[in-house]
């Protein structure tokens, strides 16, 4: 396949120690591109070339890396968008979500309108790519997929329910290259305006019931499975009961 | 208790006519009134009733029934919440549900409250809701006016046309704020691409909002982003209490210019099927279970593979042997969230009845009316487990049948 796919990539945060890693779904990212694209992937990063964590892809099997040099805090959407206009990308793949900073997954959806590309959600799996148009598997909640068409050149981003990443081997981690780039730095206003702080747990939502006496009270608190309300056949021929079973199913769309 | 009002001359009769010897037991015992001196007169004996053991019962929730007839109707009326009324909005509070399912989800009325409380007595909350839906309670949900949006280029997944609807709205109506439930079922995409076509910059996964300041988890979940509420929120599930106290208008409103069409670059070439067997059942939409009432277990397959369902069962028939321990659903299995829970003889301890507590629609089929899955259940068939789902095999490969003659 001679399709351009990049991938990119951010710097993942452990949950546990918040030591920095490979991010969970920028790794899938990277596995789905090795998958389609083999040795031709092109990986990219947007941010500080000396981070070790970024050996960790290198260690999937690459043999470089790019890494677009930018401070903390920087705004990458225009190095990004430039890059991959540049390198006359086909796909791009990212994750979802970064694991630090905002993480507020919004980039991907910049990127798109910036370079005017359609963009797809939670991609599962590409069918094929003929003719300038992909065919690929978008996953939906609760396990379903979707097929969709879509004309190159594609951004999409993955969750999980894409591939799983393979592991990262030391020797190749060791031996890739961050290939470094100087590019411009936009500083990103909205830290200014912010302020990250360590999570705090949410409260838990109580059941509050609204009863005007304590008998109410009494009664909502009590009470067992909510009865009545329920349609109940009874006395029907089994393929009655099969029809109005079905045509719930039906109308809820379960049957398809 | 029905409403009816039955009425009995006879007793009538005796009641008017006072040289009956009955004709004081039939008096409606007063517990209040006003005596000749202008103080409250009570009297004692008269309050309560005589429960069914025949011990005198006394309840003091306003709700009594028994003794007097003219309690009898009042007490099942039910409460009308005040009407909240907004005339002329000052500013619009946009909100667009994801309706899965085609109705409100608790964390679209989650957001609805939200929205509700952004509005405060001024605003109106708008809410948008593309294609056909199945809800019938906006008003009870907090929704002030209610924009239907539907046309053939909405259907299945066409999230560049949404954008040009909710772009359209934005123009006629200009909301203060723009809300979306931060959810994989959505609105988190179409929250995102809206604040790409807009140039806002939103705020997700926001849990709090109070005095114009928000809360949001960012990265990871380790960390919260404080920050000054955006126009664009993009809010988790429990990010404020639902709308519970007032009823509200749901007045229809329209757009005034027809939305433009996009060109499509993403075509929808509609679902694909997936083995039901191969979804974990926490995520399965459609799970049918099978317990100690399933006779015939081949025949319990091969309605779950004619319905498409993800298979569950009950402990006794995980304990039996019928079924694989982590197909088993309840307190000590799994815990599910299928849309559509089909029980087949199963008796719906409360063990079982807690697994499927976050279930929207159940379906019990069953010998007993009387046991307990049936009270939980939306629609119960009484009768055989084996004679019912042979005939609900038979359905649906006629109803299969029917649709394909249909698109042929
Ligand atoms: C600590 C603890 C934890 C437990 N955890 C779980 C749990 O996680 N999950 C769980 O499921 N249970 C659990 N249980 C067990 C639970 O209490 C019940 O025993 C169990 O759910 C009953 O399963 P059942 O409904 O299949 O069987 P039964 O209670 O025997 O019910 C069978 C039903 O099938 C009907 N029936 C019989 N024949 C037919 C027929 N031919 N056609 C149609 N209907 C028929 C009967 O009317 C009856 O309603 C737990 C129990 C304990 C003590």
């Amino acid at each position: 396949m001679n399709t351009k796919v990049i991938s990119l990539v951010s710097i993942g945060a452990h949950p546990g120690s918040g030591r920095t890693r490979r991010a969970e779904q920028d790794a899938r990212a990277v596995e789905l591109g090795l998958q389609l694209a083999g040795q031709h992937l092109q990986v990219v990063h947007a941010g500080d070339p000396r981070e070790e964590a970024l050996r960790a892809y290198l260690g999937m099997g690459l043999d470089h890396l790019d890494v677009l040099e930018q401070p903390a805090g920087a705004d990458v959407l225009g190095v990004l968008g430039d890059y991959l206009r540049d390198a006359g990308a086909q796909l791009v793949l990212t994750g979802s979500q970064a694991e630090t900073g905002e993480g507020s997954g919004m980039l991907p959806f910049l990127l798109a309108e910036r370079l005017g590309w359609p963009l797809i959600v939670g991609l599962a799996e590409v069918e094929s790519i003929e003719n300038g148009t992909a065919q690929v598997l978008q996953a939906l909640p609760r396990g379903q997929r979707r097929r969709l068409k879509v004309r190159l050149p594609l951004l999409a981003t993955v969750d999980n329910a894409a591939p799983k990443p393979r592991q990262s081997a030391f020797g190749p981690a060791r031996r890739g290259v961050l290939a470094a780039r100087n590019v411009m730095v936009t500083q990103d206003e909205l830290l200014t305006g912010a302020e990250l702080q360590p999570a705090r747990p949410r409260p838990k939502r109580l059941k509050v019931i609204k009863a005007k006496s304590g008998a109410d009270r009494m009664k909502a608190a009590t009470a067992k499975a909510s009865g009545g309300g329920g349609k109940v056949l009874k006395e029907v021929s089994p393929q009655e009961g099969a029809e109005a079973i079905l045509k719930l199913l039906v109308e809820e769309g379960v049957i398809r | 208790m029905s409403d009816i009002v039955r009425r009995d001359p006879r007793a009538e009769w005796i009641a008017r006519n006072r040289l009956h010897p009955l004709h004081a037991a039939m008096q409606t015992q007063q517990s209040n009134w006003m005596g000749p001196g202008g103080v409250i007169r009570k009297n004692v004996h008269a309050v309560g009733f005589i429960g069914p053991n025949g011990i005198k019962r006394i309840d003091r929730s306003g709700a009594q029934h028994g003794t007097t007839t003219v309690s009898r109707r009042s007490a099942t009326t039910e409460v009308q919440l005040p009407l909240h009324q907004v005339a002329d909005p000052a500013f619009y509070i946009a909100v667009v549900p994801d309706m899965v399912g085609g109705r409100l989800g608790s964390h679209d009325r989650d957001l609805l409250g939200l929205a509700r409380s952004l509005a405060g007595s001024e605003g109106a909350v708008l809410a948008i809701v593309f294609g056909e839906h199945k809800e019938s309670n906006f008003a009870a949900a907090g929704v002030d006016r209610l924009l239907l949006i539907d046309g053939d280029e909405y259907r299945g997944y066409a999230p560049e046309q949404l954008i040009q609807g909710l772009r359209a709205v934005d123009h006629q109506f200009a909301p203060r704020h723009w809300l979306l439930p931060d959810s994989r079922t959505g609105g988190g995409e179409v929250g995102r691409r809206l604040g790409a076509a807009l140039g806002e910059r939103p705020a997700t996964r926001v849990w709090q909002v109070k005095d114009n300041q928000c809360i949001g988890r960012a990265g990871a979940g380790q960390q919260d982003l404080h920050r000054d509420l955006p126009r664009l929120i993009l809010a988790s599930a429990e990010c404020a209490e639902p709308v519970s106290e007032t009823r509200h208008e749901a007045l229809p409103v329209e757009l005034s210019v027809p939305v433009a069409r996009s060109l499509p670059r993403i075509d929808d070439l509609g679902p694909v099927a997936v083995d039901p067997a191969a979804i974990a059942m926490a995520e399965s939409e459609f799970i049918v279970s099978g317990g100690n009432g399933v006779k015939d277990w081949d025949l319990f397959h091969r309605a779950t593979v004619a319905l498409g369902a993800t298979e569950g069962a009950s402990r006794v028939a995980v304990d039996d042997g019928f079924m694989p321990r982590h197909r088993q659903v309840g307190a000590t299995g799994t815990w599910v969230t299928a849309r559509v829970y089909m029980a087949v003889g199963i008796s719906g301890a409360i063990q079982h009845l807690q697994g499927i507590g976050a279930c929207d629609k159940v379906v019990a089929v069953n010998m007993d009316p009387g046991c307990d899955m049936i009270k939980r259940a939306d629609l119960s068939v009484i009768g055989d487990s084996t004679a019912i789902l042979q005939a609900l095999i038979e359905a649906v490969e006629n109803y299969r049948k029917g649709a394909q003659r249909e698109a042929a």
